[in-house]
């Protein structure tokens, strides 16, 4: 009898509901893109802000000639997400564009699908890489400063006078990620180049900001701000901030057009994502 | 929790009522039509069409356990009927079975228990092999621990194990076709579903993964359908073939049935001209297809013979100039099912 045979054997050992197969897909991503060293370097370099504004905290709490312009208010934290907004495109850029482009052109769809996989988790799986990354350069950072403005404070003061800060900074975090995240993982899934697939969709909001911005400058008005998905963000994030709103847009028809953008994309992957994609 | 490996057991086939093993399938109770017990994969009156063109036409057709071909000129169908059965492409009509499980109801249960080797390149990127082939493990059902040492395992047994460090994308043409096949290994599947399995390969890279498959079919008693339009590899490693043509059923059987019944094969040479001849012999019934420039093979259906051949060489001016029976070759019941309409094994 040899002393390993590296023939083929049964395996008669548990197999787990196949009910969570997109936390492997996502647990996989994640790891790869944490194992690369430029991608942990962009996340290093999207926390210096984050840095920047501990120590505004830190100074405002502990000397009072800084309190009197360093102190902090919900602006504060509506801006810091704002200022993230770089950081956010940078990171849907890197993990976002071949989140699908890349299994496309390895035909990786048909070997996801051949398995207990359902179309749903496996982009739910791939959703959950880019939003993660996302949360943690907005939300948990955020969280964090708020966290850190108690301790440095040494009272609760301030969230006592903001208690809806923590709602708002989730709600406005969740709303970027969401809408970032299905309209990244649908341009992903219309092409095989995560080049083409990163271009497009810095394309994509370039694009829709330039003309909102023409379009400003002839009208002279804000009103037409709904044509930019950045300007609508802005305008959602400073409803739920309890701020004025920046433009004339009504917000209900800004918060259309990310839940268009929403739609569209679940639209486009519920197309795209086949086992086998039929020319007819 | 412990790694439960053990040894091959005596046989896999899954004969509902022959073996205790709760994998085996359970009869659906949603189904209308119930498959036949004693096949792996059935299909009933399935017809699927992309666009205005009919993959698949009315296609009715039950797999036995074991070993089986399902083979097929380019075009024929085969990897839409594959595609079919793993719910890639929904028929327009008809019904389906794997393992006992509707294909429309239990997909999910149905790719838990089989693994696919899709026909073209195919990985995960970004991944070594064993990364890769472990992925896939837990993608099916598997611990991590134990889809990590199946992976390695795996790899070893289709003859990677010297190179499962290595990207996937650096891989040769052959060493992805066995890394297709070492992920659709690693949960050890109830089924395997092969589609041109040896696409690329070299002769020996070829005759090596045969001589897997054919290990798989025979000794290790796994199920599979090999689909393929090479006739010597469905030959060199099933017992079992189902051969398709334009979306149909052309013929099916054993091989050895259909390789031995329905009359005789003979190699003819013949001075004059060919294609004549070979029209004047199908004329007659007789299914012939020519292999060199004067050489044709014949087949010549029960209660027939050689001399009718002879017959009807002398009446359209023909020499024969050779005649020697042949064993008859999968080719023969091939040409005889995709040209002859299966006259020579009805």
């Amino acid at each position: 009898m040899p002393i390993h045979d590296q023939s083929y054997r049964r395996y008669t050992g548990e197999k787990r509901p196949v009910q969570s197969a997109w936390t492997v897909i996502a647990r996989a991503g994640l790891m790869s893109f944490l194992s690369r060293k430029a991608f942990l370097g962009l996340l290093l370099v999207a926390w210096i802000p984050f840095i920047v504004r501990a120590s505004q905290l830190f100074l405002a709490s502990n000397f009072s000639q800084a309190a009197t312009f360093l102190a902090p208010s919900a602006q504060t934290f509506r801006d810091f997400l704002g200022q993230q907004g770089i950081f956010v495109f940078l990171i849907t850029v890197y993990v976002g564009a071949g989140l699908i482009a890349n299994d496309r052109r390895a035909n990786a769809l048909q070997l996801y699908l051949s398995k207990p996989v359902t179309r749903a988790e496996y982009v739910l799986g791939k959703m959950t890489v880019l939003a993660t990354f996302l949360m943690a350069v907005t939300w948990l950072p955020a969280i964090l400063l708020l966290m850190l403005q108690i301790a440095f404070s040494g009272d609760f003061s301030f969230l006592k006078a903001n208690s809806s800060l923590i709602a708002s900074v989730t709600l406005h975090s969740l709303l970027v990620v969401i809408v970032i995240t299905f309209g990244m993982t649908a341009l992903s899934s219309l092409s095989r180049s995560s080049r083409f697939v990163g271009i497009l969709f810095a394309g994509v909001l370039i694009f829709s900001d330039a003309m909102f911005n023409a379009l400003r400058f002839i009208t002279g008005s804000t009103a037409i701000s709904w044509v930019s998905i950045q300007a609508s963000l802005d305008q959602v994030g400073d409803v739920i901030f309890r701020q004025a709103p920046r433009h004339q847009t009504p917000v209900a028809v800004s918060f259309l057009v990310l839940l268009a953008v929403v739609v569209i994309s679940a639209s486009v992957l519920e197309r795209r994502v086949r086992g086998v994609e039929v020319v007819a | 929790m412990p790694l439960a490996h053990e040894p091959v057991p005596v046989t896999r086939y899954p004969i509902p009522g022959l073996i205790p093993d709760s994998r085996l399938p359970t009869p659906d109770s949603r189904d209308p039509v119930s498959p036949d017990p004693s096949s792996v994969v059935s299909l009933d009156d399935v017809t699927v069409v992309y666009g205005k063109n009919e993959a698949l036409s009315g296609v009715a057709v039950q797999f036995p356990p074991g070993a089986v071909g399902l083979l097929g000129p380019n075009g024929a169908g085969k990897s839409t009927m594959i595609k079919a059965l793993l719910g890639f492409v929904v028929p327009t009509r008809g019904q389906m079975h794997v393992l006992g499980l509707d294909v429309r109801h239990k997909a999910q249960e149905i790719r838990a228990r089989i693994g696919y080797m899709p026909e073209n390149d195919a990985h995960i990127p970004g991944m070594n092999a064993v990364t890769f082939v472990g992925y896939c493990g837990q993608l099916s059902g598997l611990p991590p621990v134990d889809a990590m040492q199946r992976a390695h395992e795996v790899l070893y047994y289709v003859g990677l194990g010297e190179a499962r460090y290595r990207n996937v994308e650096t891989y040769s043409t052959g060493m992805k076709q066995r890394i297709k096949l070492a992920q659709a290994l690693v949960h050890d599947p109830d089924l395997l579903f092969l589609d041109e399995p040896t696409n690329g390969m070299d002769p020996k890279g070829r005759d090596e993964m045969l001589a897997l498959i054919h290990d798989l079919g025979h000794n290790k008693q796994v199920n599979l359908i090999l689909s393929s339009h090479l006739l010597p590899d469905v030959e060199h490693t099933c017992d079992h073939v189902i051969v398709m043509d334009k979306g149909r059923i052309a013929t099916q059987g054993p091989i050895a049935t259909l390789k031995g019944q329905g009359g005789s094969v003979f190699e003819l040479r013949i001075k004059g001209d060919l294609p004549v001849f070979l029209d004047v012999l199908r004329a007659e019934g007789l299914e012939a297809h020519g292999t060199d420039e004067d050489v044709m093979r014949v087949l010549v259906p029960a209660g027939r013979s050689a001399r009718d051949v002879f017959s009807l060489a002398s009446t359209h001016g023909m020499q024969v100039r050779h005649l020697r029976p042949s064993v008859p070759t999968l080719e023969d019941v091939f040409v005889d099912a995709i040209e002859g309409g299966g006259r020579a094994h009805p």
